[in-house]
């Protein structure tokens, strides 16, 4: 007799449960338009002192002071705080998915544009017209002077969801130092992967250092697809999302793949350091000892890693001591386009928070990060590819590694497909280099990462050999 | 159900005294059971379609981890944590410790306990950043001591170094709990043990043990269902390398907050869930049959 109310609640309660999954919010153009007071958070994966300080120490001393003082001046009383996170980009994304699925989260927020379309089709992060209307958007001045190829790094299925912060290229950095002693020159310009393997192979002379550092395996998650096998998929003439169809296990993967086998097998690169929780950031600080001889980055590495102003991994005498070549195709003229090099490209995007209080005031604040004035002051000390080119033209001059980026990699770059699928995919792939690295052949590890992007997408969406 | 009322307060008031604590029970225990198992029958994510349109899959999840191998390698796992750490670990140090410490001098016993217990009531953020520091392969402790240099332990021997690290950090209670179990064996006996030539084995086997055979079942239950369930591997190692340390309630946190699949982890937890009843059950038919 106690059973039967236990058991009709252990019914109905799962019931009322069912309704309250998932439930998208309403949203309101215009709601608190006419504040006199507001407050807004500005969120990213940045950390006064760590990870990305530069962001960090913009936002806080350029950003926030100026834009209260630009409210202040219009009657508006405004308070801008800024929440850092110094966490893997994983955990990050994890940390806003979840704020925003509970309501709350930074008023502004930089994701990475790869995250864009998992978001928007959440509902976690939505097309700005919609957050704010459509001519307030048209209204800003600045998207006249941000290429569309890059503008649309902020976009998804045809909308725009928000403002780029910046763009970047894949290059092979090697250690002059290292190269010297291995006999190989200086102005170092790979045609071809056998050349790099070759490169490798001189450096094995060199005692106690990596020859080769490719990313690999799944603790360095999207480092390994970014670092390493996009760029060398479009090294075989094919990008990983090609004519509507995901490559399973074509031959191109294959080829990346024993590519990956000929460093990791032949002693070129390090496969344990594929496998530490850490391993990114010790293969940075290898590098910055002298302990690496080349090394596939994005120009981040240069900026933010290197650096030796303000790095993770500093190293005090890099305009010297390190060099920078193109990353080439299979062969000569195989990329992807018929390229002899190839170059992969990502970046980060700022959305307006949908559970903003403010949208409107979020937006002017989005406007404001990426006027002339606050872009020029964030790359100032550090310069960085922006997506403005007017900012471009001017803060790159002095950087000589930036700017053979902005001229000779980011013309023959390719882009991440922008889809939501692409995650799975990414990871699949991620887990076919761990297989590589822990010994699997190419060919067995091509066909456990068919299995896998079969089961992430569907038969009809992966294309086979 | 008769009336046995020897408080004397009448149904309706012993329902108004426990009623605030069924309420706290039913919101934070026994709703978010429910939930979770409404959460497994669905295709929830954490981000995508699926996040703001869950399917009902049914089963779904269930026999998609049946057949997953990673869930198979988890499980795997998981016993071998459970069985090496607790079942053998925990419990045969805990007792040798309590054992040989018994006619120990005061000074001593109280030091070895003070160190051992160390171990188990330091923070897990903490231990697990001293025990990466030890492992670690490039100027880790351990390889130092070892003239051992470039061993990645954490890398190359995932699980015996997880199993090693649990023993060493969850051995205090075991040893706690025998210590104050063995104060139960009446000394005469052992000593009229002694007297007839008993061995040290026969001694433990047919004077010790005996009495204590309650105490080695609860602390094998509570240890092994804490060791089942134990997160800090996290700390230590995130699963890796390559799935190779991931015990299930790592492998439910990769799976929910890592690659953001909510309905499946939800139903592995349920799956933890009935793994841990089934230790709990046998445990307590075992305990049972003592009487």
């Amino acid at each position: 007799m106690r059973l039967r109310p236990m058991l009709s609640l252990l019914v109905v309660v799962p019931l009322l449960a069912a309704g309250c999954v998932g439930k998208p919010a309403e949203q309101n153009t215009g709601q608190n338009a006419d504040a006199k007071e507001f407050t807004l958070v500005i969120g990213a994966n940045a950390l006064a002192g760590g990870k990305n300080a530069n962001t960090a120490k913009w936002t806080a001393e350029y950003v926030i002071p100026k834009f209260v003082e630009a409210q202040k001046a219009k009657g508006v009383n405004a308070t801008v705080r800024f929440e850092g996170n110094g966490a893997d980009d994983k955990d990050y994304k994890t940390k806003v998915a979840l704020d925003a699925k509970t309501g709350g989260g930074a008023d502004v927020l930089e994701i990475d544009g790869i995250w864009l379309g998992e978001f928007a089709q959440a509902g976690q992060a939505k097309p700005l017209a919609d957050l704010v209307g459509q001519d307030k958007v048209d209204a800003w001045d600045g998207w006249s002077k941000i290429p569309e190829a890059v503008a649309a790094l902020g976009d998804f299925d045809g909308r725009r969801y928000g403002v780029p912060v910046g763009t970047d290229g894949r290059v092979l950095y090697f250690n002059k130092k290292l190269f010297a002693q291995a006999g190989l020159p200086a102005d170092w310009q790979p045609r071809s992967w056998e050349d790099v393997l070759q490169a490798g192979r001189k450096l094995t002379a060199v005692a106690g250092i990596v020859p080769i550092q490719l990313n690999a395996g799944t603790a360095m998650t999207e480092a390994t697809t970014m670092q390493g096998v996009l760029p060398l998929l479009a090294g075989t003439g094919k990008p990983v999302y090609d004519n509507g169809k995901w490559q399973g296990a074509t031959q191109n993967v294959k080829d990346v793949l024993g590519l990956y086998q000929k460093v990791y097998s032949g002693g070129l690169g390090d496969p344990l350091l594929q496998q530490e929780a850490k391993g990114r950031d010790k293969s940075f600080a290898q590098f910055a000892d002298n302990k690496i001889g080349i090394l596939l980055e994005s120009d981040y590495f240069w900026r933010s890693v290197i650096n030796p102003a303000n790095g993770v991994a500093r190293m005090t005498d890099r305009d010297t001591a390190v060099g920078w070549a193109k990353v080439p195709a299979q062969r000569a003229g195989s990329g992807v386009g018929g390229q002899d090099f190839v170059s992969m490209s990502g970046g980060s995007v700022r959305v307006v928070n949908p559970n903003t209080k403010y949208p409107r005031q979020a937006w002017e604040l989005l406007q404001f990060m990426n006027s002339f004035d606050a872009t020029r002051a964030r790359v100032a000390d550090t310069p960085q590819i922006t997506v403005r080119s007017d900012v471009n033209d001017e803060v790159l001059k002095g950087d000589p590694m930036l700017t053979y980026v902005a001229k000779e990699v980011l013309p023959i770059t390719r882009y991440r497909p922008g889809l939501a699928q692409y995650t799975q995919v990414s990871a699949a792939l991620q887990q076919a280099t761990a297989d590589v690295v822990a010994g699997k052949s190419p060919d067995d590890a091509a066909a456990a990462y068919q299995q896998a992007v079969v089961k992430a997408v569907g038969e009809a969406g992966v294309a086979g050999n | 159900m008769r009336a046995t009322d020897s408080a004397g307060l009448g149904r309706g008031r012993a329902l108004a005294f426990v009623a605030p604590a069924l309420v706290l029970i039913g919101i934070f225990l026994v709703f978010p059971a429910l939930w979770s198992i409404y959460i497994g029958l669905t295709d929830y994510a954490l981000t995508g379609p699926s996040s703001v349109n869950p399917r009902l899959v049914g089963t779904g999840n269930i026999t998609g981890a049946l057949s997953d191998p990673l869930f198979g390698n988890s499980l795997w796992l998981t016993l071998l944590f459970v069985f090496g750490s607790a079942l053998i670990g925990q419990n045969v140090l805990g007792f040798t410790l309590a054992w040989s410490l018994r006619g120990a001098r005061r000074g001593l016993r109280r030091l070895v306990e003070g160190l051992v217990l160390l171990a188990w009531i330091l923070p897990s953020t903490v231990v697990a950043y001293l025990w990466v520091a030890v492992l670690d392969r490039d100027g880790g402790t351990l390889n130092a001591l070892l003239n051992t240099p470039g061993t990645a332990w954490l890398v190359q021997y995932p699980m015996a170094s997880l199993i090693v690290f649990n023993l060493w950090r969850g051995t205090a209670f075991s040893m706690l709990l025998y210590s104050s179990a063995l104060n139960v064996v009446p000394p005469s006996q052992l000593e009229t043990a002694r007297m007839v030539g008993a061995g040290r084995f026969s001694t433990l086997k047919d004077v010790v043990f005996p009495h204590i055979r309650g105490h080695v079942l609860t602390n094998t239950l509570l240890i092994s269902l804490w060791t089942a369930n134990d997160f800090t591997p996290f700390l230590l190692t995130s699963g890796g390398p390559d799935h190779r340390s991931e015990t299930l309630p790592v492998f439910i946190y990769q799976q929910a907050l890592g690659s953001g699949a909510l309905g499946y982890a939800s139903a592995i937890s349920l799956l933890l869930l009935l793994v841990n009843l089934v230790i709990a059950l046998v445990y307590l038919r075992l305990l049972r049959r003592r009487g």
